[in-house]
């Protein structure tokens, strides 16, 4: 599905991701953890084509394909998924309206048909259930005056939604209280198939505990310097960032 | 620049449209401005007496005048002697019926959009189209007859109906209001004049379209528009002109009157040639707009989308002198280029429970000024008056500027101003937000363009805001690439 060769992102001069390798199989969810600092974010943006995230060297394949020629709309239409850390206000644009549009412009880029409003209402109906969101939301403008909690289970209503192939989930569980990251987690939990996979960037040991990822990497300074199963962010929550660097001594 | 300016700036940079000329003969008064060119204005017109008198004391008070220079605004040297204060496409006679009207101009007003023959007229608008200084038809007259409404000339109701303007023209507007306006009062060509009976609502929404086609001619039109109590009408007005490198003056003067429990709305999409990207040419607008809540509970409210013009400078007001009268505004203005745009609004509070609403929305890119200016002033008599005002603004790119003036005047301690202003920049991250959604580039500008404007094309009759939104979000054709 993804693979990520000796990837190097710099913004500006400053170069931030210093040759990662990564490989995501079909249905597979793998978690990144790091340090504050370390490049998990930046990896998030490079993957979804943000300007000014250069890649200098290295190469991203998705499905077989030269992921770094997209622009970010094409990337979402190929299938790729970025839930942000931080969900962007847009005022006066209706959150129903305004996933309506990204669906159609999706699906317009890859020649199907646009989804009629019935279909997309319950869709959409069904997964702010199932997140527990009030339907009002819809109604609303995308993320204005969203609480914190609200803003981040939207990004997973989007993601429902869409149905990505790939999707990548940046500090989604950041900020929200126990209740709500359980739902949350419920949620990337329902949309797990053999066919889509996830790359869920977390500082936090809790999430994984109820996404059991396949795989789990250790970023730091650009680079990946651990990978291993669960037991792995187990070991960090326990430990902290600081046997990595106990090891890279010894 | 950077990369997402740069693309903002490629959806807004769209081409002028309505920038075609009409080649057609046209009968132009020498330009210059002194009397004999007055009495040649009201004499193409067969205007009676008292109206050239009128004219006249008008143009001897502008001459002891000045123009303004308190607006964030930089205006060139007007030369006055250099202008035609009149042009008129040559007819024979006044035609009887639209059938008569010259197809050129037909065909002129079908390329604006404006169709105003029979079978592709816009269905339930009845349109008074006016080009250079004379109106050329108005649509459903017979219709409008039936309902007791009159929607015709301004010149025809010099003819038909001198009662009503003897006592109305200059009521809300007078001659000696400011230096524009005093202008207008004195060389006004034509316009629109609108007279609703007691009680009645006007059966379809009313509208005058403006088009300046003459070269190095100005444009002052006049409009009345009368609500008698208990009536209603909503009027729409719209404009365009060639592109051309001089620049045209436009001194317009708008006058609502609303009696008891009458309701006027007022909605403007202006779209006149705002100049190249250099900043070379452009339409200078220097309009009156003036609303008067004559009687008790009677209601004004004014939309405008500002889109056009080198220099605006317009401030669509209020007189809230009946008791719980109320006034509203709501506008858009775009600048782009080199445009500079001082607007705003005055709402003057006199009757004892009056309330105003004031919802402004700045867009400004390229090397633009955009400026919001408005005054809430609250008379000793004004108990319990409340006005809110909102107002936004909404910046592209790093050279562009927007400010805000708001001048509040109380003299009654129970009234209650509220004042909200924000300024916002379409951010990299609300466009990135948005691409990563799937949506394209320009897709995302006008839906954020949009968003921002929202409470206003609310506003907007349907016709219109289709127009303004189209205006605004910009056809997306050619702006890829």
């Amino acid at each position: 599905m993804l693979k990520i060769n000796n990837l190097h992102v710099a913004i500006g001069d400053t170069e931030i991701i210093k040759g990662l390798d990564l490989e995501v199989g079909s249905g597979e969810l793998h978690a990144i953890m790091g340090p504050n600092g370390s490049g998990k974010s930046t990896l998030g943006y490079a993957l979804a084509g943000r300007e000014g995230y250069e890649i200098t060297a290295g190469s991203i394949e998705f499905e077989g394909q030269d992921l770094t020629e997209l622009e970010p709309e094409e990337r979402a239409a190929a299938g790729l998924f970025l839930a942000f850390q931080y969900p962007v206000e847009i005022p006066g644009v209706n959150n129903a309206y305004f996933l309506r549009s990204a669906l159609n412009a999706q699906r317009k880029a890859r020649g199907e048909e646009e989804i009629d409003s019935i279909t997309f209402l319950k869709t959409v109906r069904e997964s702010l259930n199932s997140l527990k969101m009030d339907e009002a939301l819809l109604k609303r403008a995308v993320n204005e005056g969203f609480s914190g909690g609200e803003k981040k289970r939207n990004e997973i209503v989007q993601m429902a939604v869409l149905q990505p192939k790939l999707a990548v989930l940046d500090e989604t569980d950041s900020g929200l209280d126990i209740d709500a990251l359980k739902l949350v987690a419920e949620g990337i939990n329902a949309q797990r198939n053999a066919q889509r996979s996830f790359v869920v960037i977390t500082h936090y040991q809790r999430l994984l505990d109820y996404l059991a990822p396949d795989h789990v990497h250790v970023l730091s300074d650009g680079r990946i310097v651990e990978s291993g199963g669960q037991e792995l962010s187990e070991r960090l929550e326990a430990e902290g960032y600081s046997f990595l660097e106990a090891e890279s001594e010894a | 620049m950077n990369q997402t300016t740069q693309q903002v700036e490629k959806v807004i940079q769209q081409r002028y449209k309505a920038g075609f000329f009409t080649d057609i003969e046209s009968d132009q008064i020498r330009a210059g401005l002194d009397e004999e060119v007055i009495a040649m204005i009201s004499a193409k017109k067969n205007e009676p007496v008292w109206m050239l008198e009128w004219r006249l004391k008008a143009f001897h008070h502008w001459q002891t005048m000045t123009g303004p220079n308190w607006a964030h605004l930089k205006i060139p040297g007007i030369d006055f002697q250099k202008i035609h204060y009149y042009a008129a496409p040559k007819q024979k006679n006044r035609p009887k019926s639209l059938d008569d009207v010259d197809p050129k101009l037909l065909e002129t007003f079908d390329k604006l959009g404006v169709p105003l023959h029979e079978r592709a007229r816009l269905a339930g608008v009845a349109v008074d189209a006016v080009f250079d200084s004379v109106s050329v038809g108005t649509t459903f007259q017979k219709e409008l007859k039936e309902a007791g409404v009159i929607f015709c000339s301004f010149s025809e109701a010099v003819q038909d109906h001198p009662e009503l303007i003897r006592e109305y023209l200059g009521s809300v507007v007078p001659y000696t209001d400011n230096y524009f306006a005093a202008l207008n009062s004195a060389v006004f060509s034509d316009g629109s004049f609108v007279y609703i009976p007691k009680g009645t609502r006007c059966p379809m929404e009313l509208s005058t379209y403006f088009r300046i086609n003459a070269r190095d001619t100005g444009q002052f039109e006049r409009t009345l528009i009368i609500a008698e109590p208990g009536s209603h009408v909503s009027y729409l007005e719209g404009c365009t002109a060639p592109m051309r490198d001089e620049n045209q003056l436009h001194a317009a003067v708008v006058e609502l009157v609303a009696l008891e429990k009458a309701q006027i709305k007022y909605s403007t999409v202006q779209n006149w040639y705002p100049g190249d990207e250099n900043g070379k040419g452009g339409i200078y607008n220097f309009v009156t707009k003036r609303g008067d809540c004559r009687g008790d509970d009677s209601r004004i409210s004014w939309t405008q989308v500002e889109t056009g013009s080198a220099i605006t400078w317009k401030y669509p007001s209020c007189i809230l002198r009946g008791d719980r009268s109320a006034g509203e505004f709501y506008s858009v203005a775009l600048t782009h280029n080199h445009q500079q745009a001082d607007t705003g609004t005055k709402m003057i509070h006199l009757g004892k429970n009056t309330t105003s609403k004031v919802i402004s929305k700045g867009i400004s890119a390229g090397k633009s000024n955009n400026s919001y200016r408005g005054l809430v002033r609250m008379a000793r008599r004004a108990d319990n008056a409340r006005n809110y005002t909102q107002c936004d603004s909404l910046l592209i790119g790093k050279t562009c500027g927007a400010h805000t003036f708001p001048y509040i005047e109380s003299s009654n301690a129970t009234a209650k101003i509220e004042h909200e202003a924000t300024t916002s920049r379409i951010g990299d991250d609300q466009l990135f937000y948005c691409r990563a959604r799937g949506l394209g580039e320009e897709d995302a500008v006008a839906m954020i363009v949009d968003g921002f404007c929202k409470e206003v094309f609310k506003e907007l009759p349907m016709e219109f805001a289709v127009e303004a939104k189209a205006l605004l979000e910009i056809s997306l054709e050619g702006a890829v690439g």
